[in-house]
């Protein structure tokens, strides 16, 4: 049962993960690219845990810790320069 | 004597307290060693960024800063209900959007953080911006028949217990 | 009890597969920016959280390791998506709206990204 869970999860993710792509391609600005590859991030966390668990390993765990702090430190870094023109003042 | 060490050594008790917590989270064991490791790094982290912030922030009543947290979890589960009602049911054009101006009674800027971030976790709302003189909240509502509901809704549901943890 | 563990582990993985369907679906469905913001900050990070919580109950129940390393990242997602939101909105204003477009702060200064107090003064100063 949990198998079947985890690869409906997964096609959900990896589905999200495509409209993610299309809204980066055909994006009506950049703040919306921005928040398309957050989401992205937050969507590739998701699946590399769902991968995790099929496999039954802990180990990604560390590596999604990784992903999801740069994710977050990429996004801010984004709309500080889109703001004020540079990131470190 | 023994409080200015005290208070020389921990200039934010709560914050060495976390560190340890969030250092034995991280590496997953709790033995000794990690333990003492945690310790250091809750000590030497408050120690060198003390300059940043001079003064404590102050947390009183953890029992009121539970249900609060327990009230904000239940409502991101009504959020996202919500949310993807409207996402997933209702055509564009049909969807209510407003902004609405909350004005704040707040005045530390821990609780003002606070509240801007369950404004954005909680039902259909998402924070924007702050005004210059830090007096009222710019919140972006995306389906709502009634803005001003909302925002009696956030003060009252919100504003008023963080004003209760933190004044 | 593993097969009460397995049917709430479906059910966290099902019910956060389908938010964070939901979360990108609405990225696109959605016809304005700061409409569009609301999706991925609560449907997807509801979505990750709950995937997170399927593991630590997973490997608790199956495989006898408490790994409460999971519940670190559901917080600092649940910490962040606030701080990316409210960021991804200032650009947005910034950039793309007029101030005039919002409405008044119905006090004597305006809106932190276009007004301030004084011209090395933050919004809130902590002395």
């Amino acid at each position: 049962m949990i198998t079947y869970a985890l690869w409906f999860a997964a096609t959900c993710f990896s589905v999200a993960l495509l409209l993610n792509v299309w809204r980066i391609g055909v994006a009506p600005g950049v703040v919306d690219r921005i928040l398309a590859l957050d989401t992205m991030v937050v969507n590739a966390i998701a699946l590399l845990n769902i991968y995790g668990l099929l496999e039954g390993t802990a180990v990604y765990f560390e590596v999604s810790l990784l992903i999801a702090m740069f994710g977050f430190v990429s996004t801010v870094a984004y709309c500080r320069f889109i703001l004020r023109g540079n990131i470190i003042e | 004597m023994l409080g200015r060490i005290l208070n020389r050594l921990f200039p934010h008790p709560q914050l060495t307290a976390f560190l340890v917590l969030i250092w034995l989270l991280l590496v997953n064991k709790v033995t000794p060693g990690n333990v003492l490791l945690g310790l250091i790094l809750g000590i030497a982290i408050p120690g060198i960024t003390q300059p940043f912030w001079p003064n404590r922030p102050s947390f009183r009543r953890p029992l009121r800063i539970a249900s609060y947290l327990l009230i904000v979890i239940w409502d991101i589960c009504l959020a996202n209900i919500t949310v993807a009602r409207v996402v997933l049911f209702r055509p564009n054009r049909k969807i209510r959007s407003h902004w609405i101006v909350v004005p704040l009674d707040l005045n530390s800027p821990e609780a003002i953080t606070v509240l801007a971030g369950t404004i954005t976790m909680t039902p259909g709302t998402v924070t924007a911006m702050l005004s210059a003189d830090a007096t009222c909240l710019l919140v972006h509502c995306l389906d709502a028949a009634d803005p001003d509901a909302v925002r009696d809704e956030i003060k009252h549901r919100y504003e008023r217990r963080l004003k209760e943890i933190f004044e | 009890m593993e097969l009460l563990a397995q049917i709430v582990i479906s059910a966290l993985l099902v019910i956060a597969g389908i938010f964070g369907f939901l979360g990108s679906y609405g990225l696109l469905k959605l016809d304005d920016t700061m409409r569009r913001l609301h999706a991925p900050t609560k449907a997807t990070t509801i979505g990750v959280g709950g995937v997170l919580i399927a593991a630590m109950i997973y490997f608790a129940v199956f495989q006898d390791k408490i790994s409460l390393h999971e519940l670190l990242i559901t917080v600092f997602l649940f910490i962040t998506a606030p701080i990316t939101a409210n960021f991804v909105a200032k650009a947005h204003l910034h950039r793309d709206v007029k101030p005039s477009e919002l409405p008044p702060t119905g006090g004597k200064y305006g809106w932190a990204a276009y007004d301030s107090v004084s011209p090395d003064k933050q919004p809130i100063d902590t002395d």
